[in-house]
């Protein structure tokens, strides 16, 4: 196929000439005149671009708020587009989250509104009975620099309470939908405009294929750091191919939790907060819930920042990947994968294909994540720290650490000062010792290097802390959630 | 036809929705970027220096002009008239730079192209080679390089302080750095320039100040200003950055189209917006105060350093309003306020909610520390001892008249619970721990006025159709605040008619000359009083004409509901309207006002810059992580002083969204520059304002309902976008209390703004020693 086809509210879309680098975002506000959905940033931050994308899973139409301005369109194949141009109430005037958003005057100048609206609305379908703490969930990835924020979680609150799901369009004609995004669905797309192309493969097979026969292919998956390459530095990543649709198995096989590369933070969530509780408030500050709708797990290893915000987590749990070169599959510690800043043990051809996490059900786990802002930013000082204590004695430990080396990496000091030691105070301030000589941070507009040295030693004891009194009050908590 | 008892619909001191509120839910809401472009409609895109200070050596646009859609460039040498939008006569701001850059991101050229897109890509295949000299960043560095002032400085004396200081009991001096901040507004910078006939062009322009671009971009044309109209229906947020930041970018459009004959819009993108448009200005203040054993202030003397940038701009009067903000709510018996406003190599600040006035109030209130943690007293209890009473003389020898925090403090303190809950934070403190608490209750008084007397005036237009619909213009524009839905307000009110009936216009220099920029909180005051003087020369006609036609005496004349009552006739008003016309009656008029009594003589540093005060206080808790220095807003509760207010859901609006915006300022929005000069922290991925979750957890709103202006204010009401802003400084004082307490209180924690956690952290560890 040479068409890339969608749905754009009510309207179908078939498009053959497209770049691999098209935004989603200029579509609407330049092809179509869809104004409404408003460019803030361009890099995913703000949520002004903020529409609903509608996919088919297992599970059926799953409507979820991305952002448009680093949506790019190969990646809106055979999904449904909403945008606040469709939104309106069962009797045609507004909806209720709208109606609700005017009558707690949660608007000032307005600009900010739309994409709220569009985040409100995703949240409005999904969890009717959100509190204080989930609409604040919903809304990490939209800014509002005029009404500090108070009047729109009473909107929300409200609008929630008015109900009507429903008589909503979208349940409404959700069998519809589906089965016209259904029928867009199959074989592979091949777009191009001029010299530059995009491939969206069939399936997993059709990828490993497609990168064999064009190895410098960019991997296109969430695009939640490759949109930035399009939208802030203008790069050309012509080929691409896109992978955001592939590679979604989640399963859970005895201690194992088997992760497909293109599950997105969203889709983890639920088998994160069951099997690895003490992870779940950490990765729901992974990006705002518009990244987490997109950005995959796979893809934050494979693009092997220093800060990407899963792999501290996974290097001590343990974690291992599949990588896939055509047929051939190898398999890796995580750790293992990132061998200096910018390069990664990934050959030509090769991509990842899967995460193995092993489930410590007895070990004392604890993910931490240290930034300006609590919210939607990008981590300081991020800790994955697991240890294992058999008959008082730490047997093992494993403390992987983002934000402090160019990349994700272990603190084989302080684990070497656990080691063997009984479980107790001594070993833990030991270990905040020799952290000091694990690391060399540096520093830049996130933090110094003093910071970031003094928080993860900081981490340590308050590791220490939570184990030895549980309930004792060593961390800021926000609301409670409903 | 309406029952007569039944009051209208959106009359003055209601709470009445934004005027754009369901345009703004359903995306209908049209921004600049959102008009329909003129067929042939091109675009601008800015070129930024890559060097913090240099003399351009070449530029060569070879790659540049070869690229796809690429029309031209634009640079110094092409600007028909003056290379200047200094907005106060200086000459000394650029629109592209001649011959030498003064701060990283400075314009330098502006491509032209068929598409933005093309613009944008083309404009970075451009190269400028530079030849480096020295650049200086920060306001110290500045005075001790000798860089010297963008503009004069001003000091403030009220009796002799070197003497009083000597004389007093006690004395602390210190240094306090106080951060920037950038606006982020959501809509970026943007103008779309459509040219006419002979000299002339049109504009639409997110801005506060049209009347500035019109004659910024006659300037630069050199036209007269009436070939050049600039409208603005509204803006997605202005906060000040667009009260002057956009005339260069309306002028290169505007250049642009006349040379090319075609529209030309320019936008950048949020990076360049950041790098290339001025902020808040950050602050170096060294303090002196001397004090005695009860905490009552006998004198101060502060010097306070601003980052300028490389230009003036508006740092004269904003670093003016950081003196007349330096005593916050408090009498200082002797003082001597000084400003250095410090030229640097960086972009040039400007205005930003508050105008300087909020760094001026927090030097009062880190000084109020300072007192307190000496003798061992509640920050509140010194407050109380040093708030002005009436008749007491400011620095700048105001005499203050309408004071009410003792009042608004003593109630505020009552329904925050703020002695019960200090001693819990106190307690909670005294068991130690990670999670330290702190607390702190802060006031504001804010100067209303601008302190340029001659801003202080407005004007405003109504026509009434002959159908009776009414047509309403005036010189403010909206940004968000709810102006156009107030001054509606008071029309509906004067010909008592339903809102709806009133419709709201684009704001345009067509219609209304010479306006000011809508700023310094001034919107609603200067162009309600214009837009009801206008109203009330359409009433008076109207009045003469009822009494005329229908045989009353005037004053058996009145405006009801919906009607017009003449003696015991009751008239609809359409139909008075209707007849109005036949009888020829000019049912169009022009309104005007000038705020009375101001008057200000910079060269003594004397006089009475501002009308009146509006006062408020809010107190703030918060949780701070010792380990990480991270912390959360637990608690804000707010009273605040709005006169009578106009529109009290839109006032808690502005009260709600200022405070959050002023935490933000002092918490996690941090400005940084690498040792190159270049600002880091230019996109919301680098530079974080508050988002939801980091609103207080409890947000407690209240409008001090008994409050009435005592000057004769638009309805007794008070100016509102500016005050609460100065409030944000109570989180900051309850963020130091909790970092405080890990040395047990013998010293305030001292920290710098912002107080990020890293700043929190790096100040616990320094006081655990």
């Amino acid at each position: 196929m040479t068409q890339l086809r969608f749905l754009l509210n009510d309207t179908e879309v078939a498009l053959t000439e497209v770049a691999a680098s098209d935004t989603l975002l200029d579509h609407l506000r330049l092809t179509r005149r869809l104004t409404g959905t408003k460019e803030g940033c361009a890099e995913g931050d703000c949520g002004a671009c903020t529409v609903l994308s509608g996919r088919l899973t297992p599970d059926g139409l799953v409507y979820e708020p991305i952002n448009a301005c680093i949506r790019l369109m190969a990646s809106c194949h055979a999904t449904h587009i909403v945008t606040i141009e469709h939104l309106r109430g069962p009797d045609g005037g507004l909806h209720p989250i709208q109606a609700a958003m005017v009558a707690h005057h949660g608007s000032q100048c307005g600009f900010c509104t739309p994409g709220i609206v569009m985040a409100l609305y995703g949240l409005w379908m999904t969890d009717p009975k959100a509190g204080e703490a989930e609409i604040e969930t919903a809304l990490q990835g939209n800014i509002c620099r005029c009404t500090g924020y108070a009047p729109i979680i009473r909107a929300a609150q409200a609008a929630g309470a008015a109900g009507g799901q429903a008589q909503d369009a979208l349940a409404r004609e959700r069998e519809a939908v589906a089965a016209r995004l259904a029928g867009m669905r199959g074989a592979r797309v091949s777009l191009a405009r001029g010299a530059d192309r995009a491939l969206i493969p069939t399936d997993t097979d059709d990828l490993a294929a497609a990168l064999l026969k064009e190895p410098d292919s960019t991997l296109v998956a969430g695009a939640t750091d490759v949109g930035l390459w399009v939208t802030k530095f203008m790069r050309d990543i012509s080929p691409a191919i896109f992978i955001g649709h592939l590679m979604k198995d989640i399963t859970v096989e005895g201690d194992l939790i088997r992760l497909g590369a293109g599950v997105t933070y969203s889709e983890a969530a639920p088998v994160i907060a069951r099997h690895i509780p003490q992870a779940a408030e950490y990765w729901q500050r992974i990006g705002g819930w518009q990244v987490r709708n997109v950005g995959t797990i796979g893809a934050n290893i494979a693009n092997g920042s220093p800060i990407g915000d899963t792999p501290p987590l996974l290097i001590a749990l343990d974690a291992r990947i599949v990588l896939r070169r055509g047929a051939d599959r190898r398999e890796m510690p995580l750790e293992d994968f990132f061998i200096d800043y910018g390069k990664q043990d990934r050959q030509p051809g090769e991509f990842v294909e899967e995460i193995v996490i092993p489930i410590h059900r007895a070990a004392r786990t604890a993910a931490y994540k240290v930034s300006k802002r609590r919210d939607s930013d990008i981590t300081a000082v991020a800790a994955g720290i697991r240890v294992d204590v058999a008959e008082g004695i730490i047997t093992d430990a494993r403390l992987a650490f983002g934000g402090m080396a160019g990349i994700p990496k272990r603190a084989r000091a302080a684990e070497a000062a656990l080691r063997g030691q009984p479980f107790a105070e001594a070993a833990f301030d030991a270990a905040a010792r020799a952290i000091a000589g694990d690391f060399q941070p540096m520093t830049d507009m996130r933090a110094s290097a003093e910071y970031r040295a003094t928080v993860a030693r900081n981490l340590i004891r308050r590791f220490w802390l939570e184990q030895s009194e549980p309930g004792l009050p060593v961390r800021l908590r926000l609301t409670e959630r409903a | 036809m309406k029952d007569d008892a039944a009051p209208i619909a959106g009359q003055a001191h209601q709470d009445t929705i934004h005027d754009s509120a369901i345009k703004h839910v359903t995306g209908r809401a049209d921004y600049t970027d959102d008009l329909v472009e003129p067929t042939g409609t091109i675009h601008a895109y800015l070129g930024l220096s890559t060097c913090a200070h240099g003399r351009i050596t070449g530029m060569d646009f070879t790659d540049t002009l070869a690229q796809p859609g690429v029309l031209g460039v634009l640079t110094a040498d092409d600007l028909p008239g003056v290379n200047d939008v200094s907005p106060n006569g200086m000459n000394d701001d650029p629109i592209l730079a001649d011959g030498v850059v003064h701060f990283w991101g400075q314009p330098v050229f502006a491509v032209i192209a068929e598409t933005r897109d093309q613009a944008r890509r083309a404009a970075h295949k451009a190269r400028i080679d530079y030849d480096a000299l020295p650049h200086v960043l920060d306001p110290i560095a500045a005075r001790d390089a000798g860089m010297g002032y963008v503009t004069d400085p001003l000091t403030l004396r009220r009796g002799d302080a070197a003497v009083a200081m000597a004389d007093a009991p006690r004395r602390i001096t210190g240094r306090f750095a106080v951060g920037g901040q950038d606006h982020f507004y959501l809509e970026g910078q943007i103008a779309l320039a459509i040219p006419g006939e002979d000299d002339e062009v049109a504009l639409h322009v997110s801005t506060q100040h049209p009347s500035e671009v019109q004659h910024m971009v006659a300037h630069v044309l050199g036209v007269p200003s009436s070939a050049v109209v600039v409208n603005v229906r509204r803006m997605g947020g202005g906060f000040g950055g667009k009260e002057t930041q956009m005339n260069l970018f309306a002028c290169v459009a505007a250049v642009a189209a006349k040379r090319w004959h075609r529209a030309v819009k320019i936008r950048p993108d949020r990076d360049d917006d950041m790098t290339a448009t001025g902020k808040r200005h950050d602050f170096v203040i060294d303090y002196a105060v001397g004090f005695d054993d009860e905490g009552r202030i006998r004198a101060v003397e502060g010097d306070l350093y601003a980052r300028c940038g490389f230009s003036a701009d508006l740092s004269g009067p904003v670093t003016d309003r950081a003196l007349f903000h330096a005593d916050n709510a408090y009498f200082y018996p002797d003082v001597r306020l000084s400003s250095h406003p410090m030229r640097t190599n960086t972009v040039s600040n400007t205005a930003f909610r508050g105008f300087g006035g909020p760094q001026g109030a927090i030097m009062a209130e880190r000084m109020v520390e300072e007192i307190a943690y000496a003798l061992g007293l509640d920050p509140l209890e010194v407050r109380k001892r040093n708030l002005y009473q009436n008749g007491q003389l400011t620095p700048y020898h105001q005499e203050v008249q309408d004071q009410i925090l003792p009042r608004l403090i003593a109630e505020l303190e009552q329904s925050s619970y703020y002695q019960a809950r200090r001693q819990a934070v106190l307690d909670w403190n005294a068991r130690g721990g990670v999670i330290r608490k702190g607390i702190a209750l802060t006031p504001v008084k804010f100067g209303i006025s601008f302190t340029a007397t001659w801003f202080n005036q407005a004007g405003a237009l109504i026509h009434i159709y002959s159908d009776g619909s009414i047509h309403l213009n005036h010189g403010g524009t909206e940004m968000g605040q709810g102006l156009n839905t107030k001054v509606a307000q008071i029309v509906a009110e004067a010909f008592q008619c339903d809102i709806s009936r009133i419709r709201i216009t684009k704001t345009t220099t067509e219609k209304v000359p010479n306006t000011s920029a809508t700023a310094a909180s001034s919107g609603t005051d200067l162009n309600g009083m214009a837009a009801l003087d206008a109203a009330n020369q359409i009433k008076a006609r109207l009045t003469a004409f009822v009494a005329e036609n229908w045989k009353v005496a005037e004053d058996q004349v009145a405006f009801v509901p919906g009607h017009v009552r003449a003696g015991d006739q009751m008239i609809v008003f359409d139909q008075v309207i209707r007849a109005a016309y036949m009888a020829r009656i000019h049912l169009s008029a022009a309104g005007f006002y000038k705020t009375p009594k101001i008057h200000w003589d910079r060269t003594t540093g004397q006089g009475r810059p501002f009308y009146y005060f509006a006062y408020g206080a809010a107190v703030s808790e918060v949780s701070v992580d010792t380990l990480t220095g991270e912390y959360v807003i637990d608690r804000a509760d707010i009273l605040h002083d709005v006169g009578r207010s106009l529109n009290p859901a839109l006032d808690r609006g502005q009260v709600e969204g200022a405070f959050v915006q002023g935490a933000g300022w002092l918490t996690t929005e941090e400005l940084w520059w690498d040792d190159k000069g270049r600002l880091r922290t230019h996109a919301p991925s680098t530079y974080k304002v508050p988002l939801a979750s980091d609103r207080p957890r409890i947000f407690n709103v209240a409008l001090a309902d008994w409050s009435e202006a005592t000057e004769r204010t638009i309805k007794r009401s008070k100016a509102v976008g500016e005050p609460p802003f100065v409030l944000g400084i109570s989180v900051f004082e309850a963020i130091n209390m909790a970092v405080a307490s890990v040395a047990d209180y013998r010293e305030p924690a001292r920290l710098d703004a912002p107080a990020t956690p890293e700043r929190v952290l790096m100040a616990v560890e320094r006081l655990r020693g």
